[in-house]
């Protein structure tokens, strides 16, 4: 095993957690603060992944795409917000499973009937198209390097609205304690939906920067919809840093794991063994830090509440 | 009057509901319909898997969002027993009960010490896990899975759908007698005590852990019988019976029924897959009309359907909080 190879997925790892953190972030927010299993997030990434799509051909440019794909799917969230959500917040867990999963249904077909039962490419802008040299003979996409420092950057953008905007403090009220933040007058309705509207922008951005790696398809949100609840449970509900903690150790971990496991067990038994094992316990192993976490820490990682 | 913790069935209406089943293969064959006799047997496995699910969820308050892994487990043992000659029902359908409920007993253990949120995704986790140990054993099919060669033995032919349906039946209307009996006993009024109030019920002196944990292991139980009827059905068993959605949509067929009430699970599955079958027929875009129906549901009847036809009040929205 070379170290180069540790490296690469390394990296890989890294940009695919940053961007779980990106869905994370919304998704924990959402359920943190205003007590709501959202189970159409992922569609929200699969509209993003989508408007991007459209609007890159349109304009011909990934960077004005990506722009109106945030813009147009923030503005969706507000209206999902308004129309549906809202009438969710009072009620308990499963009304909200049943109608968030019926929301998947809705956007998937409602995506398929716009846009067809086919793929559709996004491509990496031109000017990140070649890879770079990283040290000596080692070479890495540029473009997810890009993507590495946009999620860094939305990171630290996050962690400053969140720790010392005023809206941010309304949000950090909200989540370690609704009620009260309610009760000293917080316009908490104004706050869900700008909330809700931020999740759906942050989803869009995630879904137009992995459009180019991953296929936009239908179907494409509920995939990583478990990984990001997997990220929010591992680090604890309602929490930012949680999820960020959360999103780098699943990305991370499952990447590595895909590439590393099944060589490591090449070593020590025999090879068509190795094969068949190697890629199911990569699979499994983010369900077993999950269950691990919670047998510990049933609240997670870092629990935003008492 | 009957306190809330009772569930009965009208006995007219049951005796009425048993008797159009037991004609159905009848008329459908008279009109020509055999095609339906296949999917009613599925619509009542698929009933049956739906009450097991709504006996932890509904009456013992546990959302487990992993039920599908108890199911594909009782599907896989029939299927892995065939390819090792073990054809008889009489074998492989218990020992597809038995590994479900041994499953859901190891499962329950570890899952049992979480709560809420944390509950659900802690039975997710291990149904995934379930999932890919499925994917990766290649001796069974891996991600295509394993075709059946024939139906199970059981002594009388099962190879006609109409012999299968009656079989299919009769371990339904067995299975829900089961149920009506298990929540109306003493051991069903502390579960669904400690539903509504957990810490009370420890505090009388009951022991919560191992009452949720029985009541847990009874549905993963359940769900593999049913596991092994719809291995049967379809000849096939693939990791596709374990999949996430599939927990999934078994929790929306509970919820869509009515949470909590008997006759929840089967009134959930079977409007589920009979809404699929009608409105596939009319539309492509059928999952579209499918969503809004559901979502139709959940904002006009919070309770299920079930609500429309009991009159029985309970603290449901409180006890969805809890869980």
């Amino acid at each position: 095993m070379d170290i180069t190879l540790v490296t690469e997925h390394a990296l890989n790892g890294l940009q695919f957690g940053l961007m779980l953190f990106l869905l994370a972030a919304g998704l924990t927010l959402v359920f943190g603060i205003m007590d709501l299993i959202n189970l159409a997030h992922g569609s929200l990434y699969m509209a993003g992944a989508y408007f991007a799509a459209t609007f890159t051909a349109l304009t011909g440019s990934f960077w004005f795409g990506t722009l109106l794909a945030v813009a147009a799917t923030a503005v969706l969230g507000v209206v999902l917000e308004i129309s549906v959500m809202r009438r969710l917040y009072g009620r308990d867990h499963l009304s909200q499973v049943l109608a968030t999963f019926a929301l998947i249904l809705i956007f998937n077909e409602g995506a398929r009937m716009i846009w067809g039962a086919q793929p559709l490419s996004l491509n990496a802008p031109e000017q990140l198209s070649t890879p770079v040299e990283l040290l000596p003979d080692f070479f890495y996409s540029s473009y997810r390097l890009f993507i590495i420092g946009a999620g860094i950057a939305v990171a630290i953008l996050l962690y400053v609205i969140v720790v010392k905007t005023r809206i941010g403090m309304l949000v950090r009220a909200g989540a370690s304690n609704r009620e009260m933040a309610i009760a000293m007058g917080v316009n908490i309705k104004l706050v869900f939906t700008v909330l809700f509207a931020f999740g759906a922008a942050l989803c869009a951005l995630a879904g137009s920067l992995l459009g180019p790696i991953l296929a936009v398809q239908v179907g494409m949100g509920e995939s990583i919809l478990i990984l990001a609840f997997v990220v929010i449970v591992i680090g604890g509900i309602g929490s930012i840093r949680g999820a960020l903690v959360g999103a780098l150790l699943v990305g991370v971990v499952d990447t590595l794991s895909r590439t590393l496991l099944p060589l490591s067990l090449k070593m020590v038994m025999p090879a068509d063994i190795a094969s068949d094992l190697g890629p199911a316990l990569a699979s499994i192993l983010i369900y077993v830090l999950m269950a691990a976490v919670l047998f510990f820490k049933p609240q997670g990682l870092f629990p935003a509440r008492g | 009057m009957q306190s809330k913790l009772h569930h009965r069935f009208s006995p007219i209406a049951s005796m009425i509901l048993l008797a159009l089943l037991i004609a159905f293969p009848h008329l459908a064959t008279l009109t020509g319909q055999d095609f339906y006799i296949g999917f009613a047997s599925r619509l009542m496995i698929f009933a049956l898997a739906a009450t097991s699910l709504n006996l932890v969820l509904g009456f013992g308050g546990m959302v487990s969002l992993g039920h599908a892994a108890y199911f594909g487990a009782g599907a896989y043992t029939v299927g892995i027993l065939m390819q090792h000659g073990v054809a008889s029902a009489w074998i492989s359908w218990p020992a597809a009960i038995a590994v479900a409920a041994l499953l859901a007993a190891a499962i329950g253990a570890i899952s049992l010490r979480t709560r809420g949120v944390y509950f659900i995704m802690i039975t997710l986790a291990f149904a995934q896990m379930v999932y890919y140990v499925f994917i990766s054993l290649r001796a069974y099919g891996g991600d295509d899975g394993l075709n059946l060669p024939a139906r199970s033995a059981t002594g009388f032919d099962l190879a006609s759908d109409t012999a299968f349906y009656y079989v299919v039946l009769a371990l339904l209307s067995l299975s829900i007698a089961f149920v009506h009996r298990l929540v109306n006993s003493r051991f069903g009024r502390v579960v669904q005590g400690i539903r509504e109030n957990e810490t009370r019920m420890e505090a009388i002196g009951y022991p919560v852990f191992r009452f949720k944990l029985v009541c847990f292991v009874i549905g993963g139980a359940l769900a593999g019988l049913a596991g092994a009827l719809i291995a049967n059905q379809n000849m096939l068993v693939s990791p596709n019976l374990i999949h996430w959605t599939q927990s999934g949509t078994l929790m929306v067929m509970v919820i869509l029924g009515g949470v909590g009430y008997l006759s929840g699970g089967v009134i959930g599955a079977v409007v589920m897959l009979l809404l699929e079958e009608v409105l596939s027929s009319y539309t492509t875009h059928w999952q579209l009309a499918l969503g809004v129906v559901l979502l139709a549901v959940v904002l006009l009847l919070p309770r299920g359907l079930a609500s429309l036809f009991g009159r029985r009040t309970r603290s449901t929205s409180k006890q969805g909080r809890q869980a």
